[in-house]
């Protein structure tokens, strides 16, 4: 099977005053079709600058100073303008920590479906209505809260609300950059869930960004360990979580107080 | 020794604050209802809920930052409400101190360590030597009483910020701490240290301490006790061994079942979660009728609607 996305080498310098700052030191790995990589480590080891760099959405004082980024043997990085706004949202998109981020909020939730799908092919006002209508009842949000502007929802509707916008144009590959970080573990769990039922049904791979390994165990395939900058352990989920190789994998999981063990068996509450 | 008397009671405490918008009518938040709660002198009493649930507002009553709409505050079975001398109630506000989740937000960014530290102790210890004072706090909370002085607060790392905050309650002899999430702006993996601090602050130097949080692991990691809010009420409450080793509110185990967990897989096909999480969400969110002990001190809520359910 082929890589569906493949990194080589890829550095990061942030020109900053002074020297440059490396953030992200030459990374390689791969994502297959339909895959879960995680990707994981503390605060500012490099998770978003990645993130943003996969997606040429990084911006000045950022630069990518090496490395290849391979999207079905396509070079990104030398992709025109033209090229990237064809590829970015129909091929790979987004979901941010914040929805905010991803949202806009001056405008209604429809009308960010309604440009998004403009601008990738001819489409009615009516035809981006029933398109929007049905991308939020699969997230399970009511068709008719598209009038709604982004701060009139919860949070977790809002997280909900961008993961529909980034599935709408069917992607192979979504990066979700800590999507459920800023919301309550209830409310974390049935995205993630969501998120599992659909790739089930659409098939699409993700790479899944976050520094909670545990909830990272808990949907990936495969797992990346970030730290300054590097990728210094990458297994699959089963490895990571029974017998991680590197002392700083290791180090991650005592950091964490992890529950006393659950029953056996019990799968989900009552 | 449950006939002690706590050092800190919550009777029946309520708080509606009111929204009045520039245009429309104003609208009621019912932020808690009728919230009773015991914490013992020396033990750790965890506040649990998710975000909105009403954990700062008993938190900022408790310091006197809202008044409560009723209800009581008993420190050591003195109503707070009813401490008339100014000298009760600054004894009052040196003996409860509140640690944030910003690390930031309770340092003054235009001071050093030194001055926040010594300006407490000379107003709480007048009579204890400052430096010997400030070295000894410094130690307590794990900083290094030879480099920290002199910094000032964006010169240290945010859990050495979440320390100075600690050191500064010990600094006015505080013997009740209200910790509002005080790790959750930390990173991963100096949660853990600072949770050790508190743990220490209670074991060695026998404060008590209100911990705030929505992490149940870290609950079950510190706290005796645990109460577990949703909406502004408490549907479950008792020893933590019980309230988070075998929860018996819906509620509660919702939230445990959600706390990740590396060894449970989660799969697209299971909407059984969800479906739970909608029914339980609904049914807690009624009144609570009464609390139903279900073995000693561990107590769940009845709701109102639920009996004909
Ligand atoms: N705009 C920027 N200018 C300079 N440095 C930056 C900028 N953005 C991020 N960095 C630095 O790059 C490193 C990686 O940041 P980031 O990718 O955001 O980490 P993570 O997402 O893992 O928390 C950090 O040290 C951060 O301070
Ligand atoms: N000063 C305030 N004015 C109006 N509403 C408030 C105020 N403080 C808190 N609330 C509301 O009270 C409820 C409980 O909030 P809070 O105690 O902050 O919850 P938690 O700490 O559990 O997240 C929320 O609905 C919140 O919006
Ligand atoms: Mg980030
Ligand atoms: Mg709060």
């Amino acid at each position: 099977m082929s890589a569906l996305l493949s990194v080589e080498g890829l550095r990061v310098d942030y020109l900053t005053a002074g020297e440059p700052f490396t953030a992200v030191r030459d990374i390689s790995f791969e994502i297959q079709p339909n895959e879960i990589l995680g990707l994981a480590g503390e605060s500012g080891c490099g998770k978003s600058t990645v993130a943003y760099a996969l997606m040429r959405l990084h911006k000045p004082p950022a630069l990518v100073r090496r490395g290849r980024i391979l999207f079905e043997g396509r070079d990104v990085l030398s992709f025109s303008d033209k090229d990237l706004r064809a590829w970015r949202w129909s091929e790979v998109s987004m979901v941010f920590q914040s929805a905010m981020n991803s949202l806009s909020p001056v405008m209604t939730i429809f009308r960010q479906f309604y440009d998004m799908l403009r601008a990738h092919g001819p489409i009615t006002k009516a035809e981006a209505q029933d398109r929007t209508a049905h991308m939020l009842e699969m997230v399970g949000i009511p068709a008719d809260r598209m009038h709604s502007h982004p701060h009139q929802l919860s949070g977790g509707m809002r997280q909900r609300v961008a993961l529909a916008l980034a599935l709408t144009l069917q992607p192979k590959l979504i990066i979700m950059d800590e999507p459920t970080t800023a919301l309550d573990v209830v409310v974390q769990r049935e995205i993630l869930q969501e998120v599992l039922r659909l790739k089930d049904e659409l098939g699409f791979s993700v790479l899944f960004i976050t520094h909670d390994i545990a909830l990272m165990a808990q949907i990936s395939d495969r797992i990346g360990i970030m730290r300054a900058g590097e990728i210094v352990e990458i297994g699959t989920a089963a490895q990571i979580v029974t017998s991680p190789s590197h002392d700083y994998t290791r180090s991650l999981w005592e950091a964490m107080p992890i529950l006393a063990k659950r029953p056996k068996g019990a799968r989900h509450a009552v | 020794m449950l006939s002690e008397t706590p050092i800190l009671s919550l009777d029946n405490l309520s708080k509606t604050f009111t929204l009045r918008p520039a245009f429309g009518r104003a609208t009621k938040v019912h932020a808690l209802r009728n919230v009773s709660l015991d914490l013992m002198p020396g033990r750790a009493l965890a506040l649990v809920g998710e975000s909105g649930s009403g954990k700062s507002t008993v938190g900022r009553m408790i310091v006197g930052h809202h008044t409560p709409t009723s209800g009581r505050i008993l420190f050591e079975g003195q109503d707070i409400a009813e401490l008339t001398t100014r000298a009760d109630q600054m004894r009052y506000r040196q003996a409860v101190q509140m640690v944030f989740q910003d690390p930031f937000s309770a340092l003054n960014p235009a001071h050093t360590i030194r001055h926040h530290l010594l300006r407490a102790l000379s107003l709480h210890q007048p009579e204890a030597d400052p430096e010997t004072a400030l070295r000894m706090i410094l130690e307590d909370v794990e900083l290094d009483p030879t480099s920290t002085p002199a910094k000032f607060p964006h010169e240290l790392s945010g859990g050495q910020r979440q320390r100075v905050n600690f050191a500064r309650a010990l600094a006015v002899k505080a013997r009740l701490i209200v910790a509002d999430e005080p790790t959750s702006m930390l990173d991963v993996s100096i949660r853990k240290s600072i949770l050790g601090l508190m743990q220490r602050l209670k074991d060695e130097h026998g404060l008590s301490l209100l911990y705030i949080t929505h992490d149940i692991a870290t609950a079950e990691y510190l706290a005796e006790d645990t109460a577990v809010m949703f909406r502004g009420q408490v549907v479950e409450k008792g020893p933590t061994a019980e309230v988070v080793g075998a929860p018996q509110h819906g509620y509660t185990k919702l939230l445990r079942a959600a706390v990740p967990d590396p060894e449970l897989r989660l799969t697209g096909s299971d909407a059984g979660f969800a479906a739970e999480a909608r029914q339980v969400r609904d049914l807690s969110a009624h009144p609570v009728r009464a609390l139903q002990e279900v073995s000693p001190g561990h107590l769940i809520a009845e709701h109102a609607e639920a009996a004909h359910a």
